[in-house]
């Protein structure tokens, strides 16, 4: 009998990820839920692993008829010292486990595993970029070129000549257009014909034939189609982040460990929004520059603090290689909140005209020790000429973060989806 | 290399040379000397992730699309992941051709007792036992699954996904009670359900039934014609098949839900057989496995290194636990199908005295292939165990029977032991608890209150007291109403009729409104 062989280790794999996502999206309200409350207690790097969450099993049972109780008859395997008519004692927990113990998870929790990217997307799936006064630059569109069917006029280069020769080819069909081939045929039958009869008669039907063909042009023009093009808006897709960072002698490791967070939570979550997000940082103590990570986070570095150094280096920045029109402009500084006092009015002034009319977003992090509650401090410098200039109506978010733990609030609370757009405060 | 004589093998690898050699070797003992008669066999192979897929469909190649079969794989991922689960060597579908799926990472001698066991075990008792015969289309399931699929899709499209989830998950709550147990008037034929399916949705839109006409307004009329007998007959009541009489009766589902809960019940019908025979089938394989691997050891077609690489899956195949044991998890349906196989094959080769006395009909006859092909054809679990569980058997696995009455405060009773008083009864218990009129509740639908509030009546008679659990109950009922549309009541009755429950649930909203 024939036998078939199937390599099937090719075949495209994970068919089962529809199901998978059918359940992710049934049980989304719980899943969101355990992925916060999983990444409450993690470190950033794990947060982007995926892993194990546990969801308690509302309105993902599958209920079926089942019994329990009653009187219950079984036979075992492996008797070694019972005798017909012996009693045993019961064990303590009366429901006993040889009913269900099959299906373990089927009474209050369920757990499995979400891969890497699942669990980024329903952690960030409740935020959303912020909508800000200038909304009309988160809009900004480019314009580009989309086909859109076929047209009766147009410019010679679009003509489309598979439709033209199509639709040719339909009308000579539907008006009876001589063929080539019969006309050939009855003039090789004329040339070889004798009888003068049938040659008149060949030649009024040769005569007609080719009357007809001349009034039936192979190609007329209303045959002629153009290909048509549509403008269709393109959202921007590229975005710049700028990362701002204050590296003076008083900002410790630990407050850098803290922007870092920021700053790739909030990378992650531009990636998932934009093709192509480019990372900007610029280090400042009393003068900025534009460094790679490694430098930014690591570098050693001292002096003073010049706040208004780094938004002069951002501009220029922007000036020279992010044309607003054409980018997304992202910024989030972390400081310790100390300034010169001097440098107030510079970096006011600076930001109010020039960096926040280019943002789609900017966010101060003040970072703290750890072990200092924020909440008992004066406020810092930088802290209280910010909040001026929020009061004044300059579009900033400004948090305070003195514990790895709070990242993750303080980040969802900035990019929360917000029900009604204006409300922000 | 000759045609019988050299190795089929050497070492662990494989290439598909090597399947075919190996099944053409199968094939060849398995049709001489086992006498096998199977479909022709499809081999494929696969990757463990694949399995994983596999499994979470309930071993199909294909089906519908349905969140909780995603429940399902994330379960079994995650446990899989952990290392909690091992998958499966193989899995085999009840298809012509016969569908093997063999997985990548097994060695050249793990295919090959795959191939025995699942391409000419499994294949053999698919093709040749009768209920796989009565009640499944081998030729067709495969087509219909194709089509129940794209007919879920096309419904989604059409009705949206959640109505259609919706109605799909009051189905499958009811999958248990979708099926008939006894034979019907005709012959399952899945290829014309499919392209009746279509025909039957046209028909069904034209047409009105007519007994929910009989209901609004001339009320005195269908009170004298409509007695409840009559009314019973035209029901088809009483009905065990639950889903059956949604289908047919319920008075405000749209066509294609019928049609949904339709390809739901017939897939419940397709697996039916397979959990009454869980034993035998899974027996048949291994036995099967067993003799082929033993003639090609001794046919020198595999090595004795081969062989005991074998032997030592084999033996974990068939291991039973003892009662006692953490592991044990029930009875083994490998271990003690392949038991009861090898002990028949010894009750006819040579036969003690008190296996005579038991086994009259089989004692001795000789011909072990042709009797146990005869076996394999004829019974389910519950009847086989019933005939041919040995008391040498039930000496060997020292069986005994617990009765365990709530109402006993002395605790469980021993019932009876592996002696000369017990074997009978421990035989009989031991078929019961694969008795599928046992292991599935009693319920059915016994009738509708067509004068009044159109609420549907259902009853479950309880055997030996055992009571449906609540909230299990109530949420299936939940499903139930909604398909029906209006209440619906349970009640729980004792055999002398005595009621000892009552549920009504009524529809929710949405899915009236829906």
């Amino acid at each position: 009998m024939v036998m078939h062989i199937v390599d099937r280790r090719l075949n495209p794999g994970s068919k089962s990820l529809e199901n998978r996502q059918r359940f992710l999206r049934r049980a989304k309200a719980l899943v969101q839920g355990a992925v916060k409350k999983s990444s409450q207690d993690r470190d950033i790097k794990d947060v982007l692993e995926g892993g194990e969450v546990t969801i308690p099993l509302d309105g993902m049972d599958e209920p079926r008829f089942r019994r329990e109780g009653g009187t219950r008859d079984m036979v075992l395997p492996g008797n070694k010292k019972f005798v017909e008519g012996d009693w045993l004692q019961r064990p303590n927990q009366s429901g006993g486990k040889g009913s269900g113990a099959g299906e373990g998870d089927s009474e209050d929790a369920f757990r499995f595993v979400l891969s890497r990217e699942e669990f980024v997307d329903l952690f960030l799936d409740d935020l959303e970029l912020p909508d800000l006064a200038k909304r009309k630059l988160a809009e900004t569109e480019s314009e580009g070129l989309q086909r859109a069917g076929y047209a009766t006029s147009g410019s010679p280069a679009n003509i489309s000549i598979s439709r033209t020769v199509s639709r040719a080819l339909a009308r000579r069909v539907a008006l009876r257009r001589p063929r080539k081939d019969d006309i050939e045929a009855l003039e090789a039958e004329l040339a070889e014909c004798d009888d003068d009869t049938r040659r008149r008669e060949l030649l009024a039907l040769l005569e007609a034939l080719k009357a007809k063909a001349k009034r039936i042009p192979f190609i007329d023009p209303i045959d002629i189609r153009y290909r048509r093009f549509e403008t269709v808006p393109k959202p921007v897709a590229q975005a710049v982040m700028f990362c701002l960072m204050d590296v003076s002698g008083s900002m410790s490791e630990h407050m850098k460990d803290l922007a870092k967070r920021f700053y790739m939570l909030l990378y992650v979550f531009l990636k998932r929004r934009y093709k192509h997000v480019e990372i900007v940082f610029i280090r400042h103590t009393d003068r900025a520059e534009e460094v790679d990570e490694d430098t930014f986070f690591h570098g050693p570095a001292s002096g003073g603090t010049l706040v208004s150094s780094a938004l002069v280096a951002m501009n220029d920045i922007v000036r020279a290689r992010f044309r607003p029109a054409d980018w997304n402009i992202y910024a989030a500084q972390a400081s310790d909140g100390d300034n010169m006092t001097s440098d107030s009015g510079l970096t006011g002034l600076l930001l109010t005209d020039k960096i926040l009319p280019v943002c789609q977003f900017f966010a101060y992090l003040e970072v703290g020790e750890a072990a200092n509650y924020t909440f008992d401090m004066p406020d810092s410098s930088l802290w209280t000429l910010y909040e001026r200039l929020r009061n004044d109506g300059a579009p900033l978010s400004m948090r305070k973060v003195s514990e790895r733990g709070e990242i993750f609030p303080v980040f969802q609370d900035l990019f929360k989806r917000r029900t009604t757009s204006q409300e922000r405060v | 290399m000759g045609s019988s004589g050299g190795r089929l093998f050497e070492g662990a690898d494989w290439d598909f040379q090597t399947l075919q050699r190996v099944h053409d070797a199968c094939e060849k003992i398995a049709r001489t000397e086992l006498g096998l008669d199977v479909y022709p066999n499809q081999i494929e192979v696969i990757t463990a992730e694949q399995m994983l897929d596999a499994y979470s469909s309930v071993g199909m190649p294909l089906f519908y699309k349905h969140w909780s079969f995603g429940k399902q794989f994330a379960f079994q991922e995650a446990s899989y992941r952990k290392g909690l689960m091992g998958l499966a060597y193989e899995i085999v579908i009840n298809s012509s051709p016969c569908i093997s799926y063999l997985m990548e990472e097994n060695t050249a001698t793990m295919q090959t007792l795959v191939i025995a066991h699942a391409a000419f075990g499994h294949n053999h008792f698919f093709k040749n036992n009768y209920l796989f015969k009565q009640w499944t289309d081998a030729e067709g399931i495969l087509d219909y699954l194709e089509f129940a699929k794209g007919y879920i899709a096309a419904c989604e499209d059409r009705h949206g996904r959640e109505t259609v989830e919706r109605t799909i998950d009051a189905a499958h709550a009811l999958m248990s009670h979708g099926v008939d147990r006894y034979p019907g008037k005709k012959i399952l034929d899945l290829r014309a359900e499919e392209k009746r399916a279509g025909e039957r949705r046209q028909h069904e839109e034209s047409v009105f039934n007519d007994l929910w006409r009989t209901v609004p307004n001339t009320k005195h009329k269908s009170k004298a014609t409509l007695t409840v007998e009559r009314r019973r007959a035209l029901l088809g009541l009483p009905q065990e098949n639950i889903l059956y009489f949604l289908e047919k009766t319920a008075p405000r589902l749209a066509p294609w839900q019928r049609e949904l809960i339709r390809i739901v019940r017939h897939i419940a019908q397709y697996f039916y057989p397979q959990g009454q025979t869980k034993v035998m089938n899974e027996g048949t394989a291994t036995y099967v496995h067993y003799r082929i691997m033993s003639r090609l050891h001794q046919q020198g077609r595999i090595t004795d290194g081969n062989f005991l690489e074998f032997l030592q899956s084999h033996t974990n195949v068939v291991f039973q636990p003892e009662f006692d044991d953490r592991r044990y998890s029930g009875f083994n349906p490998y271990a003690l199908g392949f038991a009861m196989m090898q002990d028949i094959e010894r009750i006819v080769k040579n036969p003690e005295d008190e296996d005579r006395d038991w086994f009259p009909d089989i004692a001795g006859k000789g011909d072990v292939e042709g009797v146990l092909r005869e076996i394999w054809s004829n019974y389910r679990d519950e009847s086989f165990i019933n005939q041919f569980l040995s008391p040498a058997l039930i000496r060997r696995f020292r069986m005994f029977h617990l009765h365990d009455d709530p109402a006993e405060s002395q605790g469980i009773k021993v019932d009876a032991i592996h002696d000369e008083r017990g074997y009978r009864r421990v035989r009989r218990e031991l078929a019961r608890q694969y008795d599928v009129g046992f292991v599935d509740a009693n319920i059915e639908v016994m009738d509708v209150d067509l004068d009044g509030d159109r609420r549907l009546m259902l009853r479950h008679t309880t055997v030996k007291g055992a009571q449906l659990n609540e909230t299990d109950a109530r949420r299936v009922l939940q499903h139930l109403a909604d398909l029906w549309s209006y209440d619906v009541a349970l009640t729980e009755v004792d055999g002398t009729d005595k009621v000892l429950k009552e549920y009504v649930v009524s529809p929710r909203a949405a899915a009236v409104a829906a």
